[in-house]
């Protein structure tokens, strides 16, 4: 074996043997730095005849190159090893909950608000508002409810010092736009109102949606249409069975209850609806022989209670957070 | 109104069960809230007689009887009934018999004695009667029959909720006439005729100028039997309706009201001074009526009177001293019509109404009056005996009844179906509504039994009604497509909601009435809105502030074992005005209570502070800014507490909750609130584009001491103002109290980011910018920290 092939065989050996990147470099250092043991054979060529000097040369220089390859290797395994162990150490418990806050959500008569809304706003529906404390005429006398009619009366409206009463509905909504807008009028109304009643089916404040299309020639048919289409959309069974039935409410004229048939087969009431008597017409500046047009009142309480299976309406003004974070 | 199937039957009797009938007159308007049974099912059950009746040799308090059931053959059956005797007739359930409950009847031995049946009580058939012990029946009952066809057992009791515009369904012949209407089948007229007198005797009869009676039919029927027993098959069928049988007089009164619907009244005719009056009351005049209430009468109030005293409230109720009882010899019927509007109103001023007000304030048949009083003397006679005197009939004005126009083109624009001029005519003809027919429809008038046609709407809903609502089409609306506005400079509701829950707010609703006392504590108001009829003194005042309800919901919460509550609401409050008017504007409140997170590994347990919840408004208002100021307001700790401004104008409050109330109201910690008003959260303003410039920026940090009471904003205020246009941004980055700043200082810093839009900044330039606000700082007391 010529000299090189011993000290590339015991360089290769001590690339090996070699503990860390320290020592790694310090072997490299005895090799191939200023006065390693390849490097002072290098030097010694010169010495040597041209003929040998190729010859001798080459073989060197593929010591070298096989050391350096060497230590490249052994190099990348010990970063490589080092990249594993921090990746290691960094590495994280993944299951652990993310940091900071989860968002809360709506009460469940607004998330049917706004799902209702939501609906009627893609057949055209407007949204007007109103105040919660009306007047004798917006609450009453211009939706054709006579001055000695039951609902007047202190068991069922309250009424605030000055004589103004708490809306009972929020049929004072559609009073108040149809004094503002000619038709074509089509709009929902949600809102407060208030009745004088306590029990597990009655809240002091509810809420309620009207709804009112008024134009040339909205007839009963497209009532029962629009209304049978809300129902199914709302509740999200294209084969729901509604029924209107007849009724009497001082506003409409061509009243209808609005049933709804539920999974136990029992008629649900879920609202009220009609044509609008053509007094309320004319009390609010609109020719009843230019324009028809259709209203219908629901309890949106009723719906989220349909709809996510309360069965006692006073859950939704308790404000229980284990009640209410059920709906987020 | 409640009433017997078969009564309703024996009138019109149409080919539907008693659920198709009951689904016919709920889709007719008629709505049928409920259907019951007379008697629960039960079978094998005959009149029995009682022949023979013995001591059970075995046992004291039973007997051994010997039973006729119509078989020919006596049948032995032991008994404990204590009113077991010879000779009475009672229901007999055979073997085989199942008695309510699954009970089933078979022969056997009972202490020894073989027993082939049972008597029985009317609760064992589910039956009510008061006797405690068998069921004595009447002594003609047939022995054998069968005792649900003696008793009219197999029999629906159908309650209906009659809209107030229908009174003309207020009786089983009104409903007879509405299913003959709907069905087509035939319907059975009353043969009612004129009873002859037998007596002159009779009283004058004046109806007074001023008083709303249309018709008063009177009559006097003498030596009538009072004490007579009301015939089973009346009391059965008042009963039936709900109605407990009193007398036999009284109780035919109450029969006419419930078969004809025409309210009656009988006099003691001794208890009457000369004739009749019917007029207002006077003044000051006192009635103690039927139901031993005293009433003060009022001029509004119509009273029968005689030539002293009133005697009666007109339609509503009779009074105690006058009206029939069993002693009665010589009595007074009386049939009229008053006005509906006469009567509205009144039972429920008196706080107390009856089955005539009822019916009289939605309104009496006009025409019925005289076909009344003959049935109700004829069952007089019948029941009671007596000698009838004629009858005297009074007039005075009666209801008009125009005639309306329904033209055939304004139905099918109505109701959205065509219906021909044939079948809208067939439809006036079922509901017996006398019509002309004309080139555009029809011109129909009102039976005097209808006060609810008056209009041509009117008379399109009968027609949609008997045509059947569930025959209009239900096809998709056509209409012209429109787009609903949407601006984009405003930030709809639903969205402030999302904003909120997504900052972890829980949306809640309280109620709009509260507490006096929250009005004072939270929103310093002691005016406010008051209700006259509070549902209860907690709930008497409007609130003016949500804040009440969000510290009763945490402290609601709190009892609940909940730590952390995070809540908002939005809602109208109510704010009374100098000149009594009232503002009802919407606003924005949320409350924050416990750790600024959910108590959680990866962050410091610390609790929401003002300045979480000022990040809140910050962000509610975003993109807007506004500028806050200390304020002073009663629900809020008075250095904690500021209001906000947008464009100088106050748009609303935030604060920590004052340490008073935070003892008073039972929590353990202070929350911290805001309250915005909801027209400033909604206003985003249009999006502005600045240029975007391509010069470099350069930042310069000023860190300046002042006093503790020198606020941020003042110095930030003071270097704006001296800022030259390309000064980018100036914002505070550091708070630093303590080493190296004195005591009662701070140490703000400010970040001041400068640029250009056209050109890069030399030094000088930059150096002039902050070396003015620095000297604007320091006029403002600031140092710059060494």
């Amino acid at each position: 074996m010529s000299n090189v092939d011993v000290i590339l065989k015991e360089g290769l050996a001590a690339l090996d043997a070699a503990a860390d990147l320290v020592e790694l470099e310090q072997v490299k250092a005895r090799y191939l730095g200023k006065s390693g043991a390849l490097t002072e054979l290098l030097k010694q060529l010169g010495k040597l005849s041209p003929e040998e000097r190729k010859s001798a040369g080459a073989t060197i220089n593929a010591a070298k190159q096989a050391f350096e390859t060497r230590h490249n290797e052994v190099r990348d395994g010990f970063n490589a090893a080092r990249l594993a162990a921090q990746l290691a150490a960094e590495s994280l418990d993944v299951t652990l909950p993310g940091r900071g806050i989860l968002p809360a959500g709506l009460h469940p008569v607004t998330l049917t608000l706004e799902r209702i809304t939501g609906l009627f706003a893609t057949m055209g529906f407007e949204v007007a508002d109103g105040p919660e404390i009306e007047s004798d005429f917006h609450n009453f006398q211009a939706l054709n409810i006579p001055e000695n009619h039951p609902a007047r009366a202190m068991q069922d409206t309250f009424y605030v010092e000055g004589g103004d009463v708490l809306r009972t509905h929020t049929s004072p909504i559609q009073v108040r736009y149809m004094l503002d807008n000619q038709p074509p009028i089509k709009i929902v109304a949600p809102g407060r109102v208030y009745r004088v009643d306590s029990d597990a089916t009655h809240s002091p404040m509810f809420h309620q949606m009207e709804g009112l299309w008024i134009d040339q020639n909205v007839s009963f048919a497209d009532l029962k249409a629009t209304i049978t289409e809300f129902l199914r959309r709302f509740f999200e069974r294209d084969d729901m069975q509604v029924r209107f039935r007849p009724s009497f409410f001082p506003f409409t004229e061509t009243s209808a209850e609005i049933d709804v048939l539920d999974e136990q087969g029992r008629w649900l009431e879920v609202g009220g609806s009609g044509m609008v008597h053509p007094n309320v017409l004319r009390n609010v500046g609109i020719d009843p022989e230019k324009y028809t047009g259709f209203a219908f009142g629901i309890g949106l309480d009723r719906f989220a209670m349909l709809r996510y299976g309360v069965n006692d309406l006073r859950l939704f003004f308790e404000n229980d957070l284990t009640f209410l974070k059920q709906f987020n | 109104m409640q009433f017997s199937e078969q009564w309703l039957r024996s009138r019109v009797n149409p080919s539907l069960s008693t659920d198709q009938l009951s689904y016919l007159l709920t889709m007719a308007g008629l709505e049928v809230e409920e259907v019951n049974a007379a008697a629960p099912a039960f079978s094998g059950v005959v009149i029995g007689e009682v022949k023979e009746c013995e001591k059970h040799e075995n046992a004291d308090r039973l007997r051994v009887t010997k039973v006729d059931v119509g078989t020919g053959e006596l049948v032995q059956i032991v008994c404990g009934a204590p009113n077991v005797a010879v000779g009475v007739k009672v229901p007999c359930a055979l073997p085989g018999a199942i008695l309510p409950g699954d009970f089933r009847i078979k022969p056997t031995k009972m202490r020894g004695v073989e027993s082939g049946g049972m008597l029985c009580s009317g609760k064992e058939l589910g039956v009510p009667d008061e006797v405690d012990g068998l069921m004595l029946l009447p002594t003609d009952a047939p022995v054998g029959q069968n005792i649900r066809d003696y008793l009219g057992l197999d029999d629906s009791l159908f309650t209906l909720k009659i809209t107030p515009n229908r009174a003309d369904c207020l009786s089983v012949r009104g409903i007879a006439r509405e299913v003959a209407a709907l069905t087509g089948s035939p319907l059975t007229a009353w043969d009612i005729a004129a009873v002859a007198p037998q007596t002159d005797s009779k009283l004058t009869v004046a109806i007074a100028d001023n008083a709303p009676c249309g018709r008063y039919v009177g009559r006097v029927v003498k030596n009538v039997n009072a004490a007579a027993t009301t015939p089973d098959w009346m009391k059965r069928r008042l009963e039936r309706s709900g109605l407990r049988s009193i007398s036999a007089i009284v109780d035919i009164t109450n029969y006419i009201l419930l078969e004809q619907g025409q309210p009656m009244h009988a006099f003691d005719l001794d208890k009457i001074d000369g004739g009749i009056t019917v007029r207002m009351a006077a003044a000051g005049e006192k009635l103690v009526c039927l139901n031993e209430k005293e009433i003060e009468l009022t001029p509004d109030l119509m009273v029968i009177a005689d030539a002293a005293k009133p005697l009666a409230i007109a339609g509503i109720m009779g009074g105690l001293d006058s009206g029939v009882t069993t002693a009665s010899r010589d009595i007074f019927l009386e049939s009229a019509f008053f006005q509906p509007e006469a009567i509205a109103g009144k039972a429920r001023a008196l706080g107390f109404g009856s089955d005539s007000s009822y019916r009289y304030e939605r309104g009496v048949d006009f025409a019925l009056q005289t076909e009344a009083i003959e049935r109700a003397t004829a069952l007089v006679l019948e029941i009671c005996g007596g000698e009838p005197g004629p009858l005297t009939e009074t007039v005075s004005a009666l209801p008009a009844r125009a005639s309306v126009a329904v033209r055939t083109a304004r139905v099918a624009r109505v109701l959205g179906v065509t219906l021909a001029a044939d079948e809208i005519a067939a439809i006036f003809t079922r509901l017996g509504l006398p019509f002309e027919q004309n080139a555009d429809g029809f011109m129909v008038s009102a039976p005097s039994f209808r006060f609810d046609i008056a209009i041509e709407e009117d008379l399109i809903e009968e027609i949609a009604r008997v045509y059947g609502y569930d025959n209009i089409p239900a096809n998709a609306p056509v209409a012209a497509q429109t787009m609903l506005p949407q601006p984009e400079g405003l930030r709809v509701r639903s969205e402030v909601r999302r904003l909120l829950a997504g900052r972890d707010f829980q949306e809640i609703v309280s109620y709009a009435f509260v507490e006096e006392k929250w009005e004072r504590d939270f929103a310093g108001n002691s005016n406010p809105v008051r209700l006259i009829n509070p549902i209860a003194s907690q709930m008497s005042v409007m609130r003016s502030s949500l804040i009440g309800g969000l510290v009763d919901t945490l402290a609601a919460n709190l009892n609940r074992k909940h730590s952390r509550v995070r809540v908002f609401e939005i809602a109208r409050v109510f704010h009374k005005q100098a000149d009594g008017s009232i503002q009802q504007p919407e606003v924005v409140s949320a409350l924050a209570y416990g750790g600024r997170v959910d108590e959680q590994w990866a962050s410091k347990a610390e609790r929401v502070d003002f300045y979480d919840i000022k990040a809140d408004v910050e962000a509610l208002l975003h993109p807007r800014v506004a500028t806050y100021r200390k304020a002073a307001h009663p629900a809020f700790h008075p250095g904690r507490c500021a209001e906000v401004l947008l464009d100088g104008a106050v748009v609303g409050l935030l604060g920590e909750l004052h340490p008073q109330w935070v003892q008073a109201y039972g929590l353990t910690n202070a929350p911290v609130l805001f309250e915005l008003a909801a027209c400033a959260v909604e206003q985003l303003g249009r999006i502005k584009l600045a240029p975007v410039s391509k010069f470099q920026p350069v930042r310069r940090d000023l860190a300046l001491v002042v006093a503790e009471e020198v606020s941020a904003a003042t110095l930030q205020q003071a270097m704006l103002a001296v800022a030259p246009e390309f000064v980018h941004e100036l914002a505070l980055f550091d708070l630093y109290r303590g080493k190296g700043v004195d005591e009662g200082k701070k140490s703000l810093a400010f970040r001041i980011v400068l640029q250009a839009a056209d050109r890069t900044l030399v030094d000088n330039e930059v150096e002039q910018a902050v070396a003015a606000m620095l000297a604007a700082a320091e006029a403002a007391g600031a140092v710059l920290r060494a």
